[in-house]
């Protein structure tokens, strides 16, 4: 954001303005070795550790596809509903930076393997069908450090120091149509979008689909134009967007600087943005002029992929369920109602309910728990619900130890703490920390006892009939107990000592 | 190169072209080089003449698809092989000058 820049209330953005909307994600596949070498595809290994005469392109190594990759790359297509090329090429894209140690990625131009594809997304209970212009397959890039400068960007740096562990990991870059008429679902739309598409890629089981650590990066491309004109903008492409909020905030942020742009009566200047998670702007990065002059050529050193028919049918049966109708078969297991399980796809947490129902806790503990304590875990910590540190298994473990009334919910989120902390399993944590509740009716009993004698009040109340002002007994109770007492026990031992 | 190669090329895309693939040409040099290119491409613009609309253009002489590799680890360089020819290193990694523009 630069202090020129004038933002627009969203509301009037969508009342005067359409916006529309166009994606671009690159998923890192999870293959053992990279897209044109053999060399390992481990995330976090010691720099240049993982590299090649090929994947740092020295003079005389000779390419060669992975086959895996390009299995890959034909299921997210079929899985998006696209068409399988019978015939296409990699081609050379052309460009000098340092992350690329050919000078060139190889990537696919006009031949793409999979194009002209849909997927339906939801987005508050509506479905919305975003189209698929392309899945093209190529390499990622190497990772650069910028040492000088203040913040280690590359303004002001002095030099840079590249690792080419990740040069050469095979990408699938998926591409949309612009998408258009979501209006002040813009946001929403790119987020659902995102977020379906992140699930149908770990159901495919192709990617570790980990935003938090780039296996799953997206371009958001927007753009503005006067409403009903049925015309597209000048758009905009922010670049690397690594959070399903960022993308929603990206959306949402470019469609009112955008329309403070139109409303001053200028033009959109069409360039790439960076995205600054800290507090949801972008800036300026580079311009689209030449820079775009990748000078694409069919690569010579690899043979054209043309997968049979028989082969692409083969995949098609390899095909995990459809999400859309895995929502509607889990919805009707789990007993959930529209807005559960809204809430629970919307949260991106329905794999992890699954997986803890799985373990088996029962579906509204399962929903229960991801939904409130692990998300605002998540939302704390800045990171993914995958990411908080707790396990669908452990979540499960932790619940069967409420069921057994060996604990309550409230130990339980410290139970939760502990398996953040690395302090074991549930069952040891609630040992070491002592947080099993009393079961000694004893104790349990005296602790009533003293609340009663405490409120005089309240237990005449509860003699003369209104049991509901059990509640405040109960409460006295539990802060005698520490918390560590069944509420279900305490309310029957109050209500059995004063009638 | 697209389907529009003409037989003649300009001084100015020579110059865009030795800009995008960072080659230093002075006037002089581009005074030389362009009526070359522009020989070369019209030796080429001969060929597709010849070419019928049955023959498509033609990116790989041997008519091979599909090799593929299995997704097995093989073993690559250490980072002290990888980095021996580099002119500079730091940190086990490459060491390379202040880059101008912007990122990828």
């Amino acid at each position: 954001m630069s202090a020129n820049d004038v933002l627009v209330d969203f509301d009037e953005v969508v009342a005067s303005y359409d916006p529309a909307l166009g994606l671009e994600v690159h998923v890192e596949l999870s293959t053992a070795t990279k897209m044109f070498c053999g060399c390992p595809t481990t995330f976090g290994g010691e720099p240049n550790t993982q590299v090649c005469p090929t994947c740092l392109g020295l003079p005389g190594a000779m390419p060669v596809v992975n086959g895996k990759a390009v299995e890959a790359a034909i299921r997210i297509g079929l899985a998006l509903n696209c068409e399988i090329a019978e015939w296409c090429r990699f081609a050379r894209k052309n460009y000098f930076y340092p992350d690329m140690p050919k000078n060139f990625q190889t990537s696919q131009y006009d031949e793409p393997i999979a194009f002209e594809g849909y997927l339906d997304v939801d987005v508050d209970g509506e479905t919305f069908r975003v189209d698929i212009e392309r899945a093209h397959m190529e390499e990622d890039t190497g990772k650069s450090t910028h040492v000088g400068g203040a913040t280690g960007r590359i303004h002001g740096a002095e030099y840079s120091l590249v690792d080419y562990n990740r040069a050469g990991i095979p990408l699938i870059e998926i591409v949309t149509k612009p998408i258009v008429g979501a209006g002040e679902k813009a946001p929403a739309v790119a987020r659902a979008y995102v977020a379906q598409l992140r699930d149908l890629i770990v159901a495919l089981g192709v990617s570790d689909a980990r935003m938090d650590q780039g296996s799953i990066r997206a371009d958001v491309n927007l753009s503005l134009a006067p409403k009903g004109s049925g015309v597209l903008g000048t758009r905009t492409e922010t670049k690397n967007v690594n959070s399903l909020r960022s993308v929603e905030r990206a959306v949402r942020f470019e469609m009112s600087r955008h329309a403070g742009v139109l409303n001053a009566g200028e033009k959109v200047f069409q360039e790439t943005r960076h995205f600054h998670e800290a507090d949801g702007t972008t800036s300026s990065g580079r311009a689209k002029s030449d820079a775009e002059d990748y000078r694409y050529f069919p690569e010579p050193d690899l043979v054209p992929v043309a997968p049979s028919r028989e082969w692409v049918e083969e995949l098609r049966a390899t095909l995990p369920e459809n999400p859309a109708q895995k929502r509607a078969r889990l919805q009707a297991e789990w007993g959930y109602s529209d807005l559960e399980m809204r809430d629970t796809v919307g949260a991106g947490a329905l794999e992890l309910v699954e997986a803890t129902v799985a373990a088996g806790a029962a579906p509204q503990a399962a929903r229960k728990w991801w939904l409130s304590e692990m998300a605002r875990r998540a939302n704390d910590a800045g990171v993914e619900l995958s990411s908080v540190g707790v396990s669908p298994a452990q979540v499960a473990e932790v619940q069967r130890l409420v069921d057994a009334k060996t604990i309550n919910d409230k130990l339980a989120r410290q139970v939760f703490d502990g398996l953040v902390a690395g302090e074991g399993t549930p069952e040891e944590i609630v040992a070491a920390r002592g947080l099993a509740v009393v079961s000694d009716d004893g104790a349990l009993s005296a602790a009533v006892d003293k609340a009663i004698a405490d409120n005089p009040d309240v237990a005449e109340k509860i003699r003369g009939g209104k049991v509901a002002a059990a509640g405040a007994l109960i409460g006295a109770v539990m802060k005698e107990m520490r918390g560590q007492a069944d509420a279900g026990r305490v309310r029957e031992l109050i209500i059995e000592k004063l009638s | 190169m697209p389907e529009t190669a003409r037989a003649e090329i300009s001084r100015e895309e020579v110059a865009h072209l030795a800009d995008l693939a960072r080659i230093d040409l002075d006037d002089a040099e581009l005074d030389h080089l362009a009526p070359q290119l522009a020989v070369i491409l019209e030796s080429v613009a001969a060929i597709r003449g010849v070419a019928g609309d049955d023959v498509p253009p033609t990116s790989h002489p041997i008519p091979l698809t599909n090799v593929f590799r299995e997704d097995v680890v093989r073993p690559g360089l250490s980072a002290e092989e990888a980095l021996s020819g580099a002119p500079a290193a730091e940190e086990q990694r490459f060491s390379v000058p202040r880059i101008l523009g912007e990122e990828q």
